[in-house]
């Protein structure tokens, strides 16, 4: 091992059922540096430190970190802890109700000769602790009476205190507004200095450019590349992330599928706002039209779907679907105006696991009904066999329950659901996620056919070709803001450059 | 191999199983007692009314039946039970012998208002304690059992209140027929019938069921697909009370007076036996309401024989709690995944 | 001030307000003696002990609704010992605590290992004690000084204070006093308190109860704690069950019932969050006060129906969880 180097990984390769998850991916991690670990979703970056801090069993690689003799394969984060690898997480994981000091040292706290826990003790080591990492904080209060940022800063100085030499920040900034993010970064470049190296996971660019060394990129399980921050830019970032190679599928759009700009508006939103996630925008969809979302993950692009949809609901601003000013409170709303959506987390809240494919696919449309107007079981059979029929959802019967299909299947009836109820306006937030090549083309084929047949889509996709291939104008966000829309020719450039930043001066 | 397997993987094996095993244990008792092995099953009809153990038990499993049946929705919809059912029964039952005694109160032998006044007086109170449980549940995300707490300890205090902290005697024939025979039929027994049946139906002709289910099972994605799920929750409780305001005008007429101290004493635990006997998870989610009532009667079934055994009604719970604790202990997750293991091992062991 | 000693702060100041209405209203009957706070007291040391183990379990998120049924139990086995089966006193009392503890376990393992709801757990645990008590005898037992001179000797036992005298109508100056089961109860909170306070064990109950997850990732171990948890109040209502036999010098298969709702509304009431990791026992005693001045209140009215105290504990226990609740759902709102 090199002199500098704390940290290398070879070769790591773990499937999950039925998925390549990593294949051979290499990390090398150096003394005193901020490295980022960049990918889209599903890229493998979690997965990556998983495997790291044992939560996660990999198949094949080796992991060594420096001054410990041998491979290293932890089993649990307690492990990963004893060889100097901490974690801090988005969410923070210690216990708010307890005070700042003693968050710092449960579990080890200093004690006194009769084994009581030594109080004073502790809160002095914590406030030398805190003063050296210069935290401005009352060790004595509650954890829970401080901000987000400085609970993460917390959280570091106690893995900072049990003489970590790797730290992984997995996405720490997610909750926290500018000034914070400030104050965080002077903590990690403070940390550096003293030798400590930093694994920086996160999605927000501006931030990589801000504070990080070098950075290493994952796209779909394998490894891009390793980059010194000084030749990657922006949009070569961006590039390498999202993948440059069209794959050879013919283009589906046919010739000709341009929207009517004079087409009535389906969807008008003006200001509209959900606290802490999405900003106030404004977009108008029209009838018959494919808009897509891009921006990378965790600009807001769901948010802002869910608030049309009412998932969240709107704090401010208005809402006029197909002319009419509406106000909508919850989902149902929503369905009664026609909408629909299709949710990015599948498992939290697409799938109701232990009820049948039939049961799925009619769920929406008895909603909209009413609970005193049930669909008779043959009128389900019938929907149910129609749904399985049309976008091909492989299963044993429709009996089975959902939770035992495949992923793509499962998808497949989520929007079989939606299909069901006959939609104006459907929101499609990542509906080729995790499903195989064949199933995200005929996806994107029946997005277009709605569109023709004079439905109006909302798709969100990580993939920018599967966006260009679909969609008639895009949205742009970045950090839960609405930054601009894209029409005309798009192309992979201009789309990139669009979510790099920039893209107001086009 | 299979065969075996998809018997014992059917939802209800377990409750039709431990009904086998109590009719064995009588079996074996009345032989042992120089009775025909049939005295369970005998029926007769003595003073033109229907006897016989087996009548009894279903005589008597009546409000056990009642209550499941609200129990498996509140199971189902919300991951949780209500604890306050025998309690809210005694309420019930308590304000429905008031109702009917009137101005006669403690001692009435004619009832002061119509009895159909008392029993939906007596249904009322049981759907607003059911009401007050759900608003705590599903408007302020109580857990469950912490918020049906309050009404286990109250509504029973709340029934001895109202009573004057006196036991009111209803003598009334009219009233004793709720809790007595219709022809040769005990009454008990035809309005268990009907509640199962007009549920069964409801949940037939209705999507209740599904709505119940889904909510129970992924709340998120149900909210997405448009239910209101905090409305389905509360509408299960407002259920589960009118249920245990049905048994308790059945447990009052039974002893034609409001005893508040012991109507429904210890019944909550019975209900949720027969929810989790009836191989439906306390986790929540899908339910089989046809598992709980087997379960309802499973639970009649071994109170009774363990009462013609000599064994006193105040050691029955110990049994309960055993039963209660092992068949939710298999079900847990540790558990289950220990066995999984051991199965797995012992496949690598056969190949 | 945090929504927590908020909660605290009402607990006291309601104490104070019903005592002061107690004593305005019932002078004449001798509420405003030193005598009838006392009295409270010794009237209530066996439920301060039960009320201490759960405000420990209750720390962790989890419930105990079993105590009520193991200090009958526990009585039961105390009368019928001594009397039937002629073991002494401190023998019969070591048993009774050694079978607190072996329940404990039980419970602990079920709820800790096997990670079966606690309620579940503690609803089984709470038929199972009855049933057992039961088992032992139906009968209604009493304790007299031919059965066990020892016991009836520490029952007995006064502790005089050496002021608040009040003039009897003989003209006789009586002192008030107290007993041991006000003694070994007050120890017991002061034990509590500092265990909570001061040892790794103590910590460890507030952080499984304000997050498991972070505890076990900070590298507690949670199993054993919530384990743990369960035994001590099983031990902690063993020890209550002794001080609560030494008061009615009885037992019965009826004995104690509704003791659990006490227990848990004194902790709710005296700022113990359902959800686990805020609470402390001094404010569990204060509950247990309130408790105490509500039934004494009732009792020295005299013409209120005996059902009137679980009725008020209910709805003073209802309005404390909305409380919390509200605090929680505004605390949400607020973080988001």
């Amino acid at each position: 091992m090199q002199d500098n180097v704390v940290l290398t990984m070879r070769g790591i390769c773990m499937t999950f059922p039925g998925v390549k998850a990593l294949e051979n991916v290499d990390f090398t991690l150096r003394k005193g540096e901020i490295h980022a670990l960049m990918g889209e979703n599903g890229a493998g970056k979690s997965t990556l430190i998983k495997c790291l801090t044992g939560i996660n069993d990999f198949e094949a690689g080796e992991i060594h970190v420096d001054g410990v003799e041998g491979a290293v394969k932890n089993h649990s984060t307690l492990d990963a802890q004893k060889v100097g690898i901490s974690t801090v997480y988005q969410e923070v994981n210690l216990c708010p109700n307890l005070s700042v000091a003693e968050n710092l040292y449960i579990g080890r706290e200093p004690l006194t000769p009769w084994h009581s826990i030594d109080r004073r003790a502790m809160i002095k080591q914590a406030e030398e602790l805190t003063k050296r990492l210069d935290i401005k904080v009352d060790v004595t209060q509650n954890l829970e009476n401080y901000s987000l940022a400085i609970q993460q800063m917390i959280a570091i100085a106690r893995a900072v205190d049990m003489k970590c030499k790797v730290l992984i920040l997995d996405e720490p900034t997610s909750s926290l507004d500018d000034s914070e993010v400030e104050k965080l970064f002077k903590m990690m470049k403070g940390l550096k200095e003293q030798g400590v190296g930093i694994v920086f996971v996160t999605h927000f660019l501006e931030q990589v450019y801000a504070v990080c060394d070098r950075i290493t990129v994952l796209r779909n399980g394998t490894l891009v590349g390793e980059y010194p921050v000084a030749e990657l830019p922006r949009v070569k970032l961006v590039a390498a992330m999202m993948g440059k190679d069209f794959d050879d599928l013919a283009s589906i759009k046919p010739e000709g599928f341009k929207v009517d700009e004079n087409a009535p508006c389906q969807i008008e939103a003006e200001g509209l706002s959900h606290y802490g996630t999405i900003k106030p925008f404004d977009l108008k969809i029209h009838k018959g039209e494919v808009i897509g979302l891009t921006g990378l993950l965790g600009s807001g692009r769901s948010e802002l779907a869910r608030t049309i949809y009412g998932a969240d609901k709107a704090n401010t601003g208005t809402l006029k679907v197909a002319g009419k000013q509406v106000k909508i409170n919850q989902p149902i709303d929503a369905m009664n105006l026609g909408m629909g959506l299709l949710p990015d987390d599948r498992k939290a809240e697409g799938i109701i696991g232990s009820l049948s494919v039939r049961e799925n696919i009619i769920l929406a449309l008895q909603a909209k009904r009413g609970m005193f107007r049930q669909l008779s079981r043959a009128k389900q059979e019938e929907i149910a066999d129609h749904y399985i029929d049309i976008v091909r959802i492989k299963t044993a019967s429709r009996e089975t329950p959902i939770a035992q299909l495949s992923g793509g299947n499962q998808q497949k009836a989520i929007l079989a659901r939606w299909l069901a109820t006959d939609p104006d306006f459907l929101i499609l937030d990542e509906p080729t996620r995790g499903i195989d090549v064949g199933t995200k083309t005929e996806i994107q084929k029946l997005i277009i056919q709605l569109a023709s047949e004079g439905k109006s889509i909302m798709f969100i996709s990580s993939e920018i070709e599967e966006m260009l291939r679909t969609c008639n104008r895009m949205a742009v966000l970045r950090d839960g803001e609405k930054v601009g829309e894209l029409d005309g020719e798009l192309t992979q450039e201009r789309v990139m450059s669009a979510i790099a930043g920039g893209a107001k001066s086009e | 191999m299979s065969k075996v397997k998809k018997i014992t993987k059917n939802q209800l094996f377990l409750p039709v199983f431990c009904m086998f095993l109590v009719l064995c244990a009588n079996i074996i008792y009345d032989v042992a007692h120089g009775s025909p092995f049939y005295n369970f099953f005998a029926v007769s009809i003595t003073n033109g009314m229907l006897q016989g153990r087996l009548i009894n038990i279903l005589n008597r499993g009546s409000e056990i039946a009642i209550l499941a049946i609200g129990m498996t929705l509140v199971v189902s919809a919300s991951a949780g039970t209500d604890i306050s059912v025998g309690s809210v029964m005694s309420l019930c039952a308590s304000v429905c012998c008031v109702l009917l005694a009137g101005a006669a109160a403690p001692q009435a032998t004619e009832l002061a208002v119509p009895l159909i006044v008392g029993v939906l007086g007596g249904l009322l109170i049981g759907c607003v304690c059911g009401a007050f449980n759900g608003f705590l549940v599903a408007n302020l995300s109580i857990q469950p059992m912490v918020a049906t707490l309050i009404l286990w300890s109250a509504a029973r205090a709340i029934g001895l209140l109202i009573c004057n902290d006196l036991i009111v005697y209803v003598r009334n024939d009219t009233f004793a027929v709720i809790g007595g025979y219709v022809g040769i039929v005990p009454t008990p027994i035809i309005i268990a019938a009907a509640c199962v049946v007009i549920t069964t139906l409801v949940l037939k002709k209705t999507a209740m069921g599904l709505y119940i289910q889904s909510v129970g099972i992924n709340k998120k994605a149900s909210r997405i697909a448009g239910l209101n799920s905090q409305r389905i929750i509360f509408l299960c409780y407002v259920l589960c009370g009118l249920c245990a305001g049905i048994a308790g005008i059945v447990g009052a007429s039974r002893i034609t007076s409001a005893d508040s101290n012991n109507i429904g004493l210890n019944y909550e635990l019975d209900a949720i036996l027969a929810v989790a006997l009836g191989g439906n998870s306390l986790g929540g989610g899908k339910f089989n309401l046809i598992g709980s009532i087997i379960g309802a009667y499973t639970i009649q079934a071994i109170t009774t024989t363990m009462y013609n055994m000599g064994v006193s009604a105040a050691v029955t719970p110990v049994f309960k709690a055993i039963v209660v604790i092992v068949i939710v202990a298999i079900q847990a997750p540790p558990v289950r995944a220990f066995f999984k293991k051991l199965s797995a091992k012992k496949g690598v062991v056969n190949a | 001030m945090n929504s927590n000693t908020l909660l605290l702060f009402i607990t006291i100041i309601l104490f104070f307000v019903l005592y002061a209405a107690g004593c305005i209203a019932y002078s004449g009957k001798g509420f405003t003696n030193v005598q009838t706070f006392l009295n409270i007291l010794r009237g209530n040391a066996g439920l301060l002990c039960v009320a201490c183990g759960m405000t420990c379990v209750m720390l962790t998120g989890g419930i105990d609704i079993s105590v009520g049924s193991v200090v009958a139990l526990d009585c039961m086995m105390l009368a019928y010992g001594m009397a039937n089966w002629g073991i002494k006193a401190p023998m019969m009392c070591v048993l009774v605590l050694l079978t607190g503890l072996l329940f404990g376990l039980v419970q602990g393992y079920c709820i800790g290992y096997l990670e079966i709801q606690p309620f579940i757990v503690s609803m089984a645990g709470m038929f199972f004690a009855r049933g057992m008590t039961a088992v032992i005898s139906t009968d209604q037992l009493s304790i007299t000084a031919e059965i066990s001179q020892t016991f009836y000797d520490w029952a007995n036992y006064r502790i005089y204070l050496p002021f608040g005298g009040v003039v009897n109508k003989a003209g006789k100056t009586i002192m008030p006093y107290f007993g041991v089961g006000v003694v070994i109860a007050l120890v017991v909170l002061v034990l509590i308190f500092l265990m909570l306070r001061y040892t790794k064990f103590g910590r460890a109950l507030y952080a499984v109860g304000g997050s498991e997850q972070s505890a076990a990732m900070m590298g507690l171990n949670v199993k054993r704690t919530k384990m743990l948890a369960y035994v001590l109040c099983s031990f902690l209502t063993s020890i209550g069950g002794i001080c609560f036999c030494m008061n009615t010098m009885s037992a019965s298969a009826q004995q104690a019932t509704g003791l659990e709702m006490d227990a848990i509304s004194s902790a709710v009431i005296g700022g113990t969050l359902l959800t686990g990791g805020v609470g402390n026992v001094i404010g569990t005693f204060f509950g247990v006060l309130i408790n105490g001045t509500i039934s004494s209140i009732v009792k020295t009215n005299g013409k209120l129906a005996s059902s009137w105290p679980n009725v008020l504990t209910a709805i003073l226990l209802c309005f404390f969880i909305v409380l919390q609740s509200i605090f929680a759902l505004l605390k949400n709102r607020k973080s988001k």
